[in-house]
C-alpha cells in the first residue's frame, strides 16, 4: 500500500506548492489526479517518485518511506524521454539493469511485443512517432514490473486519437500485472476512462479538494450517459475547487446539460 | 570541415532519382574551381603569358614535391611535423578534457578555474611564445607546448559546455533507475555530450595544425614549416605552395580521420546532416 501523510512541498524559491496532503492508496488501484494550473500535481507525483523530496510528511509503500527513486516506483513522464543514443530495444532494456543478457533480451522483446513494436527494435528514437516514443516509454517502464507506475500528463503532447488509443492500451498493459497507477492530468476524459477514484485538488497552496470514487465497470464506454455523468461530476468539483462560479449541482439534471460544452 | 547542404536544399532538390552519378557528381562540383584556376594558370604560364616565377604553375609545384619525395627529405620533413602536432594536440586534449570536464560538472571547481582559463584565452596564443622559448627553450618542446595551448581551449570550452548543457530531463530518467555516479557518466552523460566532443576535438585539430606553423616558423631545421621558411628565404615559391598543399592534404585527412572514427559514434544523432539511409 502506498501512504502519503500530510505531505507539503515549499519550494526553496518560498513557493509553498503542496500542503499537508494525504492519502492511502491500495495495491492495483487506479488514481488520476486532476487539478487547475499550480495544484501541486505534479510537486506531488515527485515527491512519489522520490525524485523530489518533500518538506513535512512522508511518502511510504508498505511501510518503507521513500526519499530516493525506488525500484517498484516506475515513471512515464510528458515526454518520452527516450535515451536518442540508445535503439529502441536498448532503451526499454534501460530499466534492466541486474539481469543476466539472456532474460533482459527475452524481457525487452516481450515488451517491444506487448506494445506493439516489434518491428521497431532497431530503430532509432528519432524515427518514432511521437505516440510510438511514448509506448516506448511505457514499456520501459514497465518492463521491471513496478509495483507502483507513476504517470505525469504521459498523453497531453499526443493528438486526441493517438490519445485513446493509449488509454486503452495503458488499461490493456495494466491488466497484465495490476500494479498501482497513479496519473496526474488535466484531462477530464482521461481521468474518468482510466481512474478507479479522481482526486482533485484546489491550487495555491495544492491541497486536495475531493475525492470521486468512478464506479464504472471497464472497458468503459466514453460516450455513455453515466460516464457523462461523472464527467460532469468531475468537473464540477474542479471548477468548485478554482472557485468559480457553479450552478446548483440539483439543476443540472434537469435543464442545462448542454450548458456545459 | 566538410559543409553540408543545408536542410533545405537537401529536401527541395531533385533528388527524386538518386542516380548513382549524383552521389559523386556533388563532391565533384565542388573541385571544379580549383581545377579550372590552376589548369587556367597552368596554361598561362604555359602560352607565355607569365613567366610563374612568384607564381609557379602546378606542374612546378608537383615537380617540386616528387622532387622532395624522391630524396626522402619530404618524409623526413611531413613525420616532423606530424609528430609536433600530434604530439601537442594529445597534450591539449588531455588537458582540456580533464579540466572541461572537472569545470562542467563541478560548479565550485568552474567558478574557481574558469575566469582564470577564460583570461588566458583571450591572450592571443602567438604571444606565449617569446616566454615559451625563454622557458623550454627552442627546439621540441617549446613548439608541442605552443601547440597544445592552441588546442587546449576550443576543446576546454566544448567540453565544459557540452557537459553544461546536457538535458536536465534525460539526467533524470538516470535517477529513476537509480544509476550510481558512475554509471550516470558512463551511460548518461557521455554519450550525451559526445557530439559536442567531437566537434570540438576536430576544432582544436585545425587550431593544431594552425600553431604548428607557427611554431616552425620560430625556428627548425625540419618540418612543412620549415620548408615554408626555407623557401621564403631562398626564393622558391614552388617550395611553398608545395609546403601548403601538403599542409591542406595532411589537415583534410587528419580531420577526415575524426570523423571517420565518431562515424559509428554518432550514427544516432537527429540533425540537418543525418542521411535518411545512414
Amino acid at each position: 500500500m502506498l501512504a502519503l501523510k500530510e505531505v507539503g512541498k515549499t519550494y526553496p524559491n518560498g513557493v509553498h506548492a503542496l500542503e499537508r496532503f494525504s492519502a492511502e492508496i491500495q495495491p492495483g488501484e487506479i488514481i488520476a489526479i486532476i487539478g487547475g494550473s499550480g495544484c501541486g500535481k505534479s510537486t506531488l507525483l515527485r515527491a512519489i517518485a522520490g525524485l523530489d523530496r518533500a518538506s513535512t510528511g512522508s511518502v511510504s509503500l508498505d511501510n518503507v518511506v521513500i526519499t530516493s527513486p525506488h525500484a517498484k516506483i516506475g515513471i512515464i513522464f510528458q515526454e518520452p524521454r527516450l535515451l536518442p543514443w540508445l535503439s529502441v530495444a536498448d532503451n526499454i532494456d534501460f530499466g534492466l539493469a541486474d539481469l543476466p543478457a539472456d532474460v533482459r533480451r527475452e524481457k525487452v522483446a516481450a515488451a517491444l511485443a506487448r506494445v506493439g513494436l516489434a518491428d521497431k527494435a532497431d530503430a532509432w528514437p528519432r524515427e518514432l512517432s511521437g505516440g510510438q516514443a511514448q509506448r516506448v516509454a511505457i514499456a520501459r517502464a514497465l518492463v521491471p514490473q513496478p509495483e507502483v507506475l507513476l504517470l505525469d500528463e504521459p498523453f497531453s503532447a499526443l493528438d486526441a486519437f493517438t490519445r485513446r488509443d493509449l488509454q486503452d492500451h495503458l488499461l490493456d498493459l495494466w491488466a497484465d500485472t495490476r500494479p498501482t497507477l497513479i496519473l496526474v492530468t488535466h484531462d477530464v476524459d482521461e481521468a474518468v476512462v482510466l481512474a478507479d477514484r479522481v482526486l482533485v485538488m484546489r491550487p495555491r497552496p495544492g491541497r486536495l479538494f475531493q475525492e470521486i470514487t468512478i464506479n464504472l465497470a471497464r472497458p468503459r464506454d466514453r460516450k455513455s450517459e453515466l460516464f457523462d455523468t461523472f464527467k460532469r461530476r468531475v468537473l464540477t468539483a474542479l471548477d468548485r475547487s478554482l472557485d468559480r462560479a457553479v450552478r446548483d449541482p440539483a439543476d443540472k439534471s434537469s435543464a442545462g446539460e448542454a450548458m456545459w460544452w | 570541415m566538410t559543409v553540408d547542404l543545408p536542410a533545405l536544399e537537401q529536401t527541395a532538390g531533385p533528388a527524386a532519382a538518386p542516380a548513382r552519378w549524383q552521389r559523386y557528381a556533388r563532391p565533384a562540383l565542388g573541385l571544379l574551381l580549383p581545377v579550372v584556376l590552376a589548369l587556367g594558370w597552368e596554361l598561362v604560364v604555359f602560352l607565355g603569358y607569365s613567366n610563374g616565377r612568384l607564381v609557379p604553375p602546378p606542374s612546378k609545384v608537383f615537380a617540386t614535391i616528387a622532387e622532395l619525395a624522391k630524396s626522402g627529405e619530404l618524409s623526413r620533413h611531413i613525420l616532423a611535423t606530424l609528430w609536433r602536432v600530434g604530439a601537442g594536440f594529445a597534450l591539449g586534449v588531455v588537458a582540456g578534457t580533464i579540466l572541461g570536464a572537472i569545470s562542467g560538472y563541478w560548479g565550485l571547481a568552474r567558478r574557481l578555474l574558469d575566469p582564470t582559463v577564460q583570461a588566458l584565452r583571450a591572450i592571443p596564443s602567438l604571444a606565449w611564445v617569446p616566454l615559451f622559448v625563454l622557458w623550454l627553450g627552442i627546439f621540441e618542446t617549446s613548439k608541442i607546448v605552443l601547440i597544445a595551448v592552441g588546442v587546449f581551449f576550443p576543446i576546454y570550452l566544448g567540453v565544459m559546455g557540452a557537459i553544461l548543457s546536457v538535458d536536465r530531463k534525460i539526467v533524470e530518467v538516470g535517477r529513476v533507475f537509480r544509476l550510481s555516479g558512475p554509471a550516470m557518466i558512463r551511460r548518461i552523460l557521455l554519450p550525451a555530450v559526445l557530439p559536442a566532443y567531437v566537434v570540438s576535438l576536430r576544432v582544436g585539430l585545425g587550431l593544431g595544425w594552425m600553431f604548428v606553423v607557427a611554431a616552425e616558423l620560430i625556428g627548425a631545421s625540419e618540418g612543412l614549416g620549415y620548408l615554408l621558411l626555407d623557401g621564403q628565404q631562398l626564393g622558391k615559391p614552388a617550395q611553398i605552395l608545395a609546403a601548403i598543399v601538403i599542409f591542406a592534404i595532411l589537415g583534410k585527412l587528419t580531420d577526415w580521420l575524426i570523423e571517420l572514427a565518431a562515424a559509428p559514434l554518432l550514427r544516432w544523432q537527429d540533425a540537418f546532416g543525418a542521411r535518411g539511409g545512414a
